[in-house]
C-alpha cells in the first residue's frame, strides 16, 4: 500500500497546534512554580527533626509518588466535585500537576538542601539572622543553584505530562492534534507534525536552562 | 437498588481484576520487550559506529522528547492508517516498549561509560574477545550500576500503562471508568483504582531498595 504524505490540511490547522503548544507550556509553567512551593514547604517538612512534620511529608511524597498521574487527573476532575470542590478543566489540571510536581521536587530540594553545608547556617546564625531568615536569604538561594538541572529535568517532564489534559478536554496540544485528526484523516501528518512541537520545544527548554545554569555556576 | 461501596465492589469484582489482569500483562510485556530493545540501544550508543550511534541518538532524542500519551495514540492511530492492523493492545503495548527502550538505553549507557577503561583494557591483556569481555567484565558490572534505576523505570511502566485506557485497552483505569459510569461513585472507585496502583508501585518500590542494598558493593 502506498500512502503519499500531504501536510497541507496540518498546516491549514497549524494556528490551532501553535495555540495547543502555548497552553502546554503556559500549563506546565504555572504547575510547576505552584510545584516549586508546595515541593519547597515539603521538603523542609523531610528534613525536619520533626516527626509530626516528617511523616506526613514523606506520606504525601510516596502516595503522589506511586499513583499514575492519570489517576490523578481523572480524580480530581470527575471525583473531587463530589466532596463539594468544583473546579473547572484548566484549574483542576493544574491542581493536580502542581501537587504531583510538589511531590517529585520535594525530592529534588531535599537532595539540595542537605547539600548545603552546616557552616552556612552557623555562620546565619552568627550575625544574627532568624531561622526564617537564614533559610529565605542563604540556604534557599544556595539550594537552588546545586538543584537547578533537576529543576530543568522535572519542567520538561511536566511539559511532557501536559499532554494528559487532553483525557478531560483541556485544548492543550495532543487535544488538538486528536481533533485535527478526526477532522481531516491526516492522521500521519499530524503526529508527525505534534510530535515535533513537542520534541523541538524540549530541546528548547533543555537549551534554556543550560544557558541559565552556566550563568548561576559557581565561578571557578 | 441502593448498593453501598463495598456491594457495588463486589458487584464490579470480575471486570475490576481482569483490568488489573491486563495492566500487570502490559507492564510486563512493555518492560521486557523495552529492556531487550534497550540494552540494543544502549550498546550502539556506546560501542556503535558514528552512523549507527547518530540515528540510535536520534531515535532516543526523539522518543525522550515526546509524551507518552502522544506515542500511545500515534501507534494505535498511525498504524493503522499504514496498513498494520494491531488492535489497541498491541499498539499501546509497542508504543510503551519503545518509550522503555529508549530510557533502559539512556541507563545502560550511563552504566557501560561509568566502568573505567582499565576494565577493559585488562580484557584485552588476557586475550578476550569483545563478546567475552561484555559477557564476563562489562556486562555484570553494569548490570549492577544499572539495576536501581532499571526498577524505577519499571514503576513508570505500570504507571504510563494507564494510558492504554485512552486507546480503549481494557485494563484497570479503564474497567474502573465503566464501573463508576454504572454506579456514578467517583470518588470510591478512584480512589480504590489509585489504592491498587500504589501498592502495585509501592512494591516495585520496596523491592528496588532492597536489590540495591543487596547489590552494593561492600565498603
Amino acid at each position: 500500500m502506498t500512502y503519499t504524505l500531504n501536510f497541507a490540511a496540518v498546516w491549514r490547522s497549524f494556528d490551532l497546534l501553535l495555540q495547543g503548544l502555548a497552553l502546554s507550556l503556559g500549563l506546565a509553567v504555572v504547575a510547576i512554580l505552584a510545584g516549586c512551593v508546595i515541593g519547597l514547604i515539603t521538603a523542609f517538612g523531610l528534613v525536619s527533626k520533626s516527626m509530626l512534620l516528617r511523616k506526613p511529608a514523606g506520606l504525601y511524597v510516596t502516595i503522589i509518588r506511586n499513583t499514575p498521574i492519570l489517576v490523578l487527573v481523572l480524580f480530581s476532575y470527575f471525583a473531587l466535585p463530589e466532596l463539594g470542590v468544583r473546579l473547572g478543566k484548566i484549574q483542576s489540571f493544574v491542581l493536580t500537576l502542581a501537587i504531583y510536581s510538589g511531590a517529585y521536587l520535594a525530592e529534588v530540594f531535599r537532595g539540595g538542601l542537605i547539600a548545603v553545608p552546616p557552616g552556612q547556617r552557623e555562620a546565619g546564625l552568627a550575625i544574627g539572622l532568624t531561622e526564617m531568615q537564614i533559610r529565605i536569604s542563604i540556604i534557599i538561594p544556595l539550594m537552588l543553584r546545586n538543584v537547578l538541572p533537576s529543576l530543568g529535568s522535572t519542567l520538561i517532564s511536566l511539559f511532557k505530562d501536559t499532554s494528559l489534559a487532553a483525557a478531560i478536554a483541556v485544548p492543550e496540544l495532543t487535544f488538538e492534534a486528536r481533533k485535527i485528526n478526526v477532522e481531516t484523516f491526516r492522521v500521519i501528518e499530524t503526529w508527525i507534525v505534534a510530535s515535533c512541537l513537542y520534541v523541538a520545544t524540549c530541546s528548547l527548554l533543555a537549551a534554556l536552562m543550560r544557558a541559565v545554569e552556566r550563568r548561576l555556576a559557581v565561578p571557578r | 437498588m441502593d448498593l453501598g461501596f463495598i456491594d457495588q465492589l463486589w458487584v464490579a469484582r470480575v471486570p475490576l481484576l481482569k483490568g488489573l489482569g491486563v495492566s500487570i500483562s502490559i507492564s510486563l510485556l512493555a518492560i521486557v520487550v523495552g529492556t531487550v530493545l534497550g540494552i540494543f540501544v544502549g550498546l550502539a550508543l556506546t560501542y556503535g559506529y558514528r552512523p549507527i550511534k547518530w540515528l540510535v541518538r536520534g531515535y532516543t532524542d526523539f522518543i525522550r522528547g515526546t509524551p507518552v500519551l502522544v506515542l500511545v495514540l500515534a501507534s494505535y492511530y498511525v498504524l493503522s492508517t499504514v496498513g498494520i492492523d494491531l488492535g489497541p493492545f498491541q499498539a499501546g503495548v509497542l508504543a510503551l516498549a519503545v518509550f522503555c527502550s529508549s530510557h533502559v538505553g539512556e541507563l545502560v549507557r550511563g552504566a557501560l561509560q561509568s566502568i573505567p577503561k582499565g576494565q577493559t583494557e585488562a580484557a584485552k591483556a588476557i586475550g578476550l574477545t569483545f563478546p567475552q569481555t561484555f559477557a564476563y567484565v562489562l556486562g555484570p558490572q553494569a548490570l549492577r550500576q544499572a539495576l536501581p534505576a532499571w526498577v524505577n523505570t519499571a514503576a513508570e511502566m505500570v504507571k504510563a500503562s494507564t494510558l492504554l485506557s485512552i486507546i480503549g485497552v481494557g485494563e484497570l483505569l479503564l474497567r474502573t471508568q465503566e464501573v463508576i459510569s454504572r454506579t456514578f461513585m467517583s470518588l470510591e472507585f478512584y480512589f480504590f483504582a489509585g489504592f491498587l496502583y500504589f501498592v502495585m508501585n509501592y512494591g516495585i518500590e520496596r523491592f528496588g531498595r532492597y536489590v540495591e542494598r543487596k547489590t552494593a558493593v561492600p565498603s
